[in-house]
C-alpha cells in the first residue's frame, strides 16, 4: 500500500524583504524518500526558500507541509492562529537544516553540539544521546574527533559535523543550504559523498546547490529557481540536458 | 647598481649609496657567521628613565614627606572603625551589584524582544535611568517619604488594598541599595544587549532549526558566547559601583568614605585618612580583578581567541 501523504508540500509561498519580493509563489512536492535540488543563479531565493518551509523566515502568504503537518499554524475553525514559540521549535525538530557557514556551536565539543538539540528538545537521556552521536560520526567519517572543538576541524570536517548534527534528531525531512559554498574545492567532495550515501539511503531532502554534477547524481527532481519562481522542474536528465525554458537555457549555458 | 644609475647624480645621493654599500653583503657565507643583535631603541631607555625618576620621587616623597603621617595611617586602617565602615560598602556593592545586574538581565532581554512595547518600555527605562546622575537619584530615592507620604498596594487607578508610611518601608540603607541598583541595571542592561548582539546571528539561526527550547537557546548557545564580551565590561561596572558607594556619604550611611570622613572632622587629620580610604578601595578593585581573570578563563573555549588562550 502506497502512502500518498507528501513528505514536503510547499503551496504557492511567497515572501518579501522591505519591497523586495524573493518568492513569488513557489509549488514544491516530494514523495517519501525523494530528493530535491534547487539551481539558480544568487539572489534567485533559493536561501529564502528553505528558510520559508522550516519558518526560518515565516511566508507571507502559502503554505507549507511537511509530512502532511502544517508548519506554523494550527486550523481553529474558520481561522489559521500562528504558533507558539514552543510548538513551532516542535515543528522544527522534525525538520533538519544545514548552513553554508555550518553555524556549529563553537564554545561546544563535536559531541556536545550533536546531543544539543536530541537532549535539549526532545528529552532524549544524555547517554543515549551520546551513543547515537558516536554512531553519526562514525557515518560522517569522523568516529575519533568527538571530543574536539569546531575550529580545531577543517571546513569539510564541521560541515560534516552540521550533518550529523541536523540527522541527530532523526528528522522527516533534511534541508541543505548551499552546503559547500563556505568549503576549499578541495573539501567540497567529502561533504558531498556523505549527502549522496544519505541521498541513496532514502533520505527525504532539498538541496540548493551550484553543483550540477552533484544535482545530477542524487535529485529526483531538479528546480530551475529564479527571481523567484519555478521557471522549470523536472528529472535531472530532462532539467540539465533538455531545458525546455529559455531562462534554464541561459542559466545552464552561462554555468556549464 | 643598474637601477640606480638611471637616475641622475644630486649631492644627497651619496649618502644613499654610502648606506646602501654597509648594507652589502661581504660574500654569501659571511651572514651566517655574523651574529644577531636587536635593532638599537635608545627612546625606550630613555622614557623608562624617565617614568623611573618620577617614580622613585613620589616614593620618596610618601616616606620623607611628614605630612603623609604614617603613624595615623596605619592607627585607622585596620581599626574597627574602619572595618566595619568597609564591609559596608562591600555589602552596598554585592547586593546592588546583584540586583542591578539581575534588573538588568530582565531590562537587557526586554530590550532584544521581538515585542515593539517591551523593547519601547526597556528604552525608555535605559534613557531616563542613564540620563539622571547618581547622586540626584539618591537623593530622590531618600527624600521618598515627602513624595508620597504612603506606598499602597491595590488596582491601578482604583482602590488601594493594603498600604504603609514610606518612611517605615524605606530607610536609608533601603534607599541607597535602591538607588545604585537602578542605576545599575540600566547599565548592566546596555551591556548585555550588546554582549548577546556580538554573537553571530548563525548560532541563534542554527539553535532555532534544530528546535532547541527559548530558555534553552540562552543559557547553553547565546549567553556562554555573549559573556565573552559582557564579563570585561561588567567588571569595569563592577569597580565604577564600588567607587560610587562613596556618593551615599551624603545619605549618611556608615560606608568607607563617610566615616573616613567622620574621622577626619574629627581629629583634622584629612590626609592620612583619605589614604586609609584609597587603600582599602585599591585592595577591593584588585580583589575584584583577581575574579575577572579567573572568571574569564572559566569562559574562555579553545580556539576563542585565535590559537592561545586557552591553552596558557
Amino acid at each position: 500500500m502506497k502512502d500518498e501523504t507528501p513528505a514536503l508540500d510547499v503551496r504557492g509561498v511567497h515572501k518579501a524583504f522591505g519591497g523586495t519580493e524573493v518568492l513569488r509563489g513557489v509549488d514544491l512536492r516530494l514523495r517519501r524518500g525523494e530528493s530535491a535540488a534547487v539551481i539558480g543563479p544568487s539572489g534567485a531565493g533559493k536561501s529564502t526558500l528553505l528558510r520559508a518551509i522550516n519558518h526560518l523566515e515565516a511566508p507571507d502568504r502559502g503554505h507549507v507541509l511537511v509530512d502532511g503537518e502544517l508548519m506554523g499554524y494550527r486550523r481553529h475553525r474558520r481561522v489559521l492562529v500562528a504558533l507558539r514559540d514552543r510548538e513551532l521549535l516542535r515543528q522544527r525538530t522534525r525538520i533538519g537544516f544545514v548552513f553554508q557557514n555550518f553555524n556549529l556551536f563553537p564554545h561546544l565539543t563535536v559531541t556536545e553540539n550533536i546531543i544539543e538539540a536530541p537532549v535539549g528538545a526532545l528529552g532524549v537521556p544524555p547517554a543515549r544521546a551520546r551513543e547515537r552521536a558516536a554512531r553519526l560520526l562514525a557515518r560522517v567519517g569522523l568516529a575519533d574527533r568527538g571530543g574536539a572543538y569546531p575550529r580545531q576541524l577543517s571546513g569539510g570536517q564541521q560541515q560534516r559535523v552540521a550533518i550529523a548534527r541536523a540527522l541527530a534528531l532523526e528528522p522527516v525531512l533534511l534541508l541543505f543550504d548551499e552546503p559547500t559554498s563556505a568549503l576549499d574545492p578541495e573539501l567540497v567532495n567529502e561533504v558531498l559523498t556523505v549527502i549522496k550515501d544519505l541521498a541513496r539511503e532514502g533520505t527525504t531532502m532539498v538541496v540548493a546547490t551550484h553543483e550540477l554534477g552533484f544535482a545530477r547524481e542524487i535529485a529526483d527532481t531538479v528546480i530551475f529557481l529564479d527571481s523567484g519562481v519555478v521557471v522549470e522542474a523536472g528529472p535531472p536528465e530532462q532539467l540539465l540536458d533538455a531545458p525546455r525554458h529559455a531562462r534554464t537555457q541561459a542559466f545552464l549555458a552561462k554555468v556549464l | 647598481m643598474e637601477l640606480g644609475a638611471r637616475w641622475p647624480r644630486r649631492p644627497g645621493a651619496t649618502l644613499t649609496e654610502a648606506r646602501r654599500a654597509t648594507n652589502l653583503p661581504d660574500g654569501p657565507d659571511d651572514l651566517d657567521a655574523l651574529p644577531r643583535v636587536p635593532a638599537p631603541r635608545p627612546w625606550r631607555w630613555v622614557a623608562g628613565a624617565v617614568g623611573l625618576v618620577l617614580a622613585a620621587q613620589f616614593g620618596h616623597g610618601l616616606v620623607t614627606n611628614p605630612a603623609w603621617e604614617w603613624g595615623t595611617f596605619f592607627d585607622y586602617l585596620l581599626s574597627e572603625t574602619v572595618v566595619s565602615a568597609v564591609w559596608v560598602t562591600v555589602q552596598l556593592v554585592l547586593v546592588s551589584g546583584v540586583l542591578g545586574f539581575a534588573l538588568g538581565s530582565l531590562i537587557g532581554a526586554m530590550r532584544l524582544s521581538r515585542s515593539r512595547m517591551l523593547r519601547g518600555v526597556a528604552g525608555t527605562y535605559v534613557w531616563a535611568l542613564r540620563s539622571v546622575p547618581l547622586m540626584v537619584q539618591l537623593l530622590f530615592w531618600f527624600n521618598l517619604a515627602y513624595l508620597y507620604r504612603r506606598i499602597g498596594l491595590g488596582i491601578p487607578f482604583g482602590p488601594v488594598l493594603v498600604s504603609v508610611d514610606t518612611l517605615h518601608l524605606i530607610g536609608t540603607m533601603a534607599a541607597a541599595v535602591i538607588g545604585l541598583t537602578l542605576h545599575q541595571s540600566a547599565y548592566a542592561a546596555e551591556i548585555i544587549r550588546g554582549g548577546v548582539a556580538s554573537v553571530d546571528p548563525g548560532q541563534m539561526a542554527a539553535a532555532e532549526a534544530l528546535g532547541i527550547p527559548r530558555l534553552r537557546q540562552w543559557r547553553r548557545i547565546l549567553l556562554p558566547q555573549a559573556m565573552r564580551a559582557i564579563l570585561p565590561n561588567a567588571v569595569n561596572e563592577i569597580v565604577s559601583l564600588l567607587k560610587s558607594t562613596s556618593l551615599v556619604s551624603v545619605m549618611a550611611i556608615g560606608e568607607l568614605f563617610y566615616r573616613v570622613q567622620i574621622l577626619y572632622g574629627r581629629n583634622g587629620r584629612v590626609v592620612p585618612l583619605l589614604m586609609v580610604a584609597t587603600v582599602w578601595y585599591l585592595a577591593l578593585t584588585t580583589v575584584l580583578t583577581l575574579v575577572q581573570h579567573r572568571v574569564e578563563r572559566r569562559f574562555a573555549w579553545v580556539g576563542s581567541d585565535g590559537d592561545g588562550r586557552a591553552a596558557a
